[in-house]
């Protein structure tokens, strides 16, 4: 630490930094645009100007820009300096000259950062009495709204989308003031971050679209923290509500998980808690019912006995205990398939019993030398691609240390680096968005995926299996990745179930543990396909054939599925075989799907929005996400649907749980891998009332006027500390139980500067979420020995594969209206050589035979995909109950193909 | 013996004093145009609704009697989908339209809303709304924002330059 004087006052700060960093950090306020502290500084928009002196006996100093000027030992400003204040204001009055007079309809006011520095800085009106310079808008997709006259040229914009984001779709135009940003023309921006926009932009020029037509200021929004359930990464959210109706999803900073950005399946998906699909009322037998009598039959139903419960790996793990507890944990099955099941549990397995650490994601921003193996990340885990994206950028950052840049210097870091990028290595079935910075890529099928896997362990080191029989053109890139983890200090392997191979798992572990046992610090992160993947698998379920089994022998039988379309996890035909036996199917759901419109009983179950839960992500980090929506009418937490069903059969072993503290205090006594559970976030009673609700909130008195004049009292919250109020205790919340951020002065989100222990850092009360994953420390683990023969393709046959959609291959967000527009059409993907062998043209119609299924879908051509290798889109119907990979046949539409395959 | 000789002149001067009271309700007591008594909204001087649905009234409420949601027409002009005060709260303390950035929400001289039922003090923005630009004539919000709307584009509005075109090759 150094000692900086500011004002005269020794502080201290991290030498390491730039002076806005340290006065932000210090918590002055200290007004700024283009910095953010994920970007570093440019200098480009001159606000952020401090008085600098040589020594104690320097009266004039002179003006730098505190971004661009080290922290370093015995560094003397002044921020409350006239001629700095002076300086600070001219400026800011420069920005506002062309800002439009529009405040009042701007969807970012009353959470802006220009208006929050303009008030900082004292500016109030326009001096300069000529004309306003005005742009026209552009159209970017159903996501962001484009409104451009509002633009103060930060760059900000740019440097996400480009620099950060590797996007090529948006740029700076034009020059002086009539810079613009934009598109070369109309059009959906292409990046999977394209909704950071919203929150990087200081102002008005980028929001949020999908806000727009439910449109509420942040000071109307009672907010919560909450838990992204779109993919199995855990990025941290905060959900407002309105009128009773979720209005949006904002980032949550979490040092150790999400940063400051989320993808736009993250951002936009949360429309699907309002989709037309919802289901609202109970459901029996189509029909819809009221609570108690939904109960009563519930109750009826499993006083008959022999019920069995199928969980479900995006259900939290209070509503997969609960049904565990209710059925009991010998007819507790995983809602997902035997195969998958036979994915996750080695990984975590891999996680738990060997050497190598699973990744945070601040981890895998920090590796210097990446490995991916199988895995399309970009539309997996997108964030974790946007992380994988920084790593690149560890190993040059030491060119850059050498001509002693400091690494916030973004354009000077930038220029002494050019184009150098640490080592990068993506194997996968087809070609990715991260392909542009991996030094080496190489596309293969699954089989052929794992075989490289296990080569590279054995060139690292050579007490691991050989693989025999290797073409000698991998010689070189087996060598050149070996050589580049070895000599990296913070080496990462990334893989997942993505490729459904078990074998391409396997060989991802085998090199991080060879390089732990090269004595490599190697981290090993697995995606998982859904939000509570692990959480599922932690609880050890039974596998889910086993619950049909059991369904054909026993002749009464109850089935009960939690959060789960199981027609989306195997063909329609053999999900109705398999459910036929079931005499009651009763289904917990928040959308209409197959498996709810089989059921005899529909239980109305609350969305992360409307419920309390705890999830753990692929990291193995558990972290709690809380009710946004006083939850009315009939949708409640299964666990609750549950508990109460289970009362009203007379059952006891739920009837204690009052609160969701009680039945997490079971679940922590009951499964030994959730002991910690209870400490993700403080029980209600343990902290004071936390307000959801701003203390600006408006309305309280007129919002439900027209349906009784008599102010409701506040609804109570039995489940945690959040109070649905604007009644807040006089401590601050702890961390995991912020539910927005904000300070005075301080709208925007920038607001979470004000909660950081260093800005960019960890917040004060330690980052949300305990770790339930650790690796062992002892040595007996052993390498994997099955090795699979190399991948042939078959005359005739095809391997599909699936591939991924950041937007279509995940469940709910398919149902959100924004990105709904977005979704691809079914195809199957070909190799140009093969399909021009079959005659098949880019958009024209094939047949598909897969497992014995007749699908007549478009070509699309696809020149990364390895010989007998096609490709088909996971998760999109009516292809989403399609095993992959199969071997599938495929035909002209002409030709004979029956469904069973024989041409 | 003086003091009730004085007071029954007294008395009798003020038989002959001129009237203060006011014989309410028969009579109208005179109440300035800046009165703070009901509430109404208003329209721009070429008829179209001011409210923008900006929320600021709702914000500067200290009662909270005030809510609305916003909503956009095809063209994107921004206004109330709807609006609601509920009159049994509001307390008439004005700061709702010192809040206005529009001149939408004005208080008017009328103090006469008393009901019998506590219900029908709650007013939607038909009964708000009124055909007049109110204590201020000529503002006209669109006009001065830079946004667009159907019948104003780019540019158009007071103050402004044209758009720049993008794709010129000049400086």
């Amino acid at each position: 630490m150094a000692t900086i004087f500011i004002d005269n006052a020794p502080r201290q700060a991290n030498p390491k930094q730039n002076l806005l960093h340290a006065c932000l950090s210090l918590g002055y306020d200290l007004p700024y645009f283009c910095w953010h502290p994920a970007l570093g500084s440019v200098g480009a928009c001159r606000q952020c100007a401090v008085k600098q002196f040589r020594d104690e006996r320097d009266t004039a100093g002179k003006l730098v820009m505190a971004c661009m000027t080290p922290a370093g030992e015995g560094t003397r400003i002044s921020i409350t300096d006239v001629e700095a204040a002076a300086f600070r204001a001219a400026v800011i009055q420069g920005l506002m000259q062309n800002h439009p007079h529009d405040c009042p309809v701007c969807d970012e006011g009353g959470e802006c950062h220009l208006q929050d520095m303009t008030v900082m800085t004292g500016h109030r009106s326009r001096a300069y009495s000529f004309g306003k310079r005005t742009f026209r808008n552009q159209y970017l997709g159903p996501l962001v709204n484009h409104e451009m006259n509002r633009c103060i040229q930060c760059q900000r914009c740019v440097r996400f989308y480009r620099n950060y984001a590797g996007g090529h779709d948006l740029n700076a135009f034009r020059l002086r003031d009539n810079v613009y940003y934009g598109r070369h023309e109309d059009g959906i921006l292409e990046s999977e971050f394209s909704g950071n926009l919203v929150e990087i932009c200081p102002t008005g020029v980028f929001t949020d679209a999908t806000l727009k037509r439910h449109y509420t200021r942040k000071w109307d929004l009672q907010m919560a923290p909450s838990i992204c359930v779109h993919c199995g990464l855990g990025c941290n959210t905060t959900a407002g509500e309105r009128y009773g109706a979720l209005r949006r999803v904002v980032n949550r900073y979490n040092h150790e998980v999400n940063g400051y950005f989320l993808c736009d399946r993250g951002r936009f998906g949360y429309e699907f808690v309002e989709s037309s699909l919802r289901i609202r009322h109970p459901l029996f037998n189509g029909k819809a019912a009221i609570k108690r009598e939904a109960l009563e039959r519930f109750g009826s139903i499993l006083s008959e006995g022999n019920a069995i419960g199928i969980g479900s790996p995006r259900a939290s793990l209070e509503a997969n205990f609960a049904l565990r507890t209710l059925v009991g944990s010998d007819r507790f099955f995983a809602g997902v398939l035997d195969e998958d099941l036979q994915l996750l549990s080695p990984m975590l397995r891999i996680l738990r019993e060997g050497p190598a650490r699973s990744a945070s994601l601040d981890d895998v921003e920090h590796s210097d030398a990446v490995f991916v193996l199988g895995e399309d990340v970009i539309n997996i885990a997108p964030v974790m691609a946007l992380r994988l994206r920084q790593s690149v950028r560890q190993a040059p950052m030491r060119i850059a240390a050498g001509l002693h840049i400091p690494e916030w210097l973004d354009d000077a870091v930038r220029e002494a680096v050019q184009d150098a990028k640490g080592p990068f290595f993506i194997a996968s079935p087809y070609a990715t968005k991260l392909d542009d910075i991996a030094t080496t890529t190489h596309r293969a099928a699954p089989d052929d995926l794992a075989r490289l896997g296990f080569a590279v362990a054995h060139a690292i080191d050579d007490t691991a299996p050989k693989v025999t029989g290797l073409s000698p053109e991998w010689d070189t890139m087996i060598a050149a990745i070996s050589a580049a983890l070895l000599g990296a200090q913070r080496p990462l392997i990334v893989s997942g179930a993505s490729c459904r191979s078990r074998s391409v798992i396997e060989a991802a572990a085998q090199i991080a543990w060879a390089l732990r046992k090269a004595g490599r610090p190697a981290n090993l992160s697995f995606t998982t396909p859904e939000c509570n993947s692990f959480g599922l698998s932690l609880m050890e379920p039974r596998a889910l054939s086993e619950a049909f089994q059991s369904i054909q022998n026993e002749p009464t039988s109850t089935l009960i599925v939690l959060e789960n379309d199981l027609f989306r996890r195997a063909p329609a035909s053999e999900m109705t075989a398999q459910l036929r036996g079931v005499q009651h199917l009763v289904v917990l759901d928040h959308l209409v799907n197959a498996t709810t419109e089989a059921a005899e009983l529909v239980l109305p179950a609350g969305t992360f929005a409307e419920s309390d839960g705890t999830l753990v992500n692929s990291e193995g980090r558990a972290q709690r996400f809380f009710q946004a929506l006083d939850h009315s009418a009939d949708v409640q937490e299964s666990w609750r649907w549950l508990r109460e069903g289970s009362v009203a059969a007379g059952l006891n072993n739920e009837a204690q749980w009052q609160s969701l503290d009680d039945l997490i205090t079971a679940m922590a006594a009951e499964i030994p891998a959730f002991r910690a559970i209870p400490a993700v976030a403080p029980s209600r009673s343990a902290v004071g009332k936390i307000a959801r609700e701003p203390n600006r909130y408006s309305g309280r008195t007129a919002m439900f006027a027209n349906i009784s004049v008599h102010e409701p009292k506040p609804v109570d919250d039995p489940d945690s500390a959040l109070a649905f109020s604007m009644e807040s205790g006089p401590e601050a919340a702890p961390s995991s139980l912020i539910p927005f951020f904000w300070a005075p002065g301080w709208n925007s989100i920038q607001a979470v500067n004000k909660f950081q222990g260093e800005v960019g850092g960890p917040l004060r009360s330690g980052d949300p979420g305990v770790r339930l994953i650790e690796p062992s420390q002892e040595s007996g683990w052993q390498y994997f020995t099955a090795i699979p023969p190399q991948f042939k393709a078959q005359p005739g046959e095809w391997l599909l594969v699936p591939i991924f959609h950041i937007f279509g291959s995940e469940e709910l967000s398919r149902h959100a209206q924004g990105i709904a527009q977005l979704l691809p059409r079914p195809y199957v993907a070909l190799n140009p050589v093969e399909a021009s062998l079959l005659g098949a043209k880019a958009g024209e119609q094939i047949k598909v035979v897969v497992e014995g299924a007749l699908f007549e879908l478009e070509v699309a051509l696809r020149a990364d995909l390895p010989r007998g290798v096609a490709g088909l889109p996971t998760g999109l119907p009516p292809l989403d109950g399609v095993m992959l990979p199969a071997f599938c046949k495929l035909a002209p539409t002409g030709a004979e193909l029956s469904a069973r395959g024989a041409s | 013996m003086l003091s009730l000789v004085r007071s029954l002149w007294e008395v009798f001067r003020h038989a002959f004093a001129r009237r203060v009271t006011v014989q309410y309700p028969e009579q109208k007591a005179y109440l300035s145009p800046r009165y703070r008594g009901r509430i109404v909204l208003t329209r721009d001087p070429d008829g179209g609704e001011r409210c923008v649905a900006c929320n600021l009234c709702a914000v500067a409420c200290p009662v909270d009697c005030i809510s609305l949601q916003a909503t956009e027409d095809e063209h994107g002009r921004r206004y109330p989908e709807f609006f609601r005060i509920n009159f049994s709260r509001c307390i008439f303390c004005g700061y709702c339209e010192e809040a206005c950035p529009t001149y939408a929400i004005q208080l008017t001289p009328d103090t006469e809303m008393g009901e019998y039922k506590r219900e029908n003090l709650v007013y939607e923005k038909a009964d708000l709304m009124i055909d007049g630009p109110g204590k201020y004539p000529d503002y006209n919000f669109w006009r001065v924002a830079g946004v667009a709307i159907g019948g104003k584009d780019k540019g158009q509005a007071e103050n402004e330059l044209v758009p720049i075109d993008t794709h010129s090759l000049m400086p």
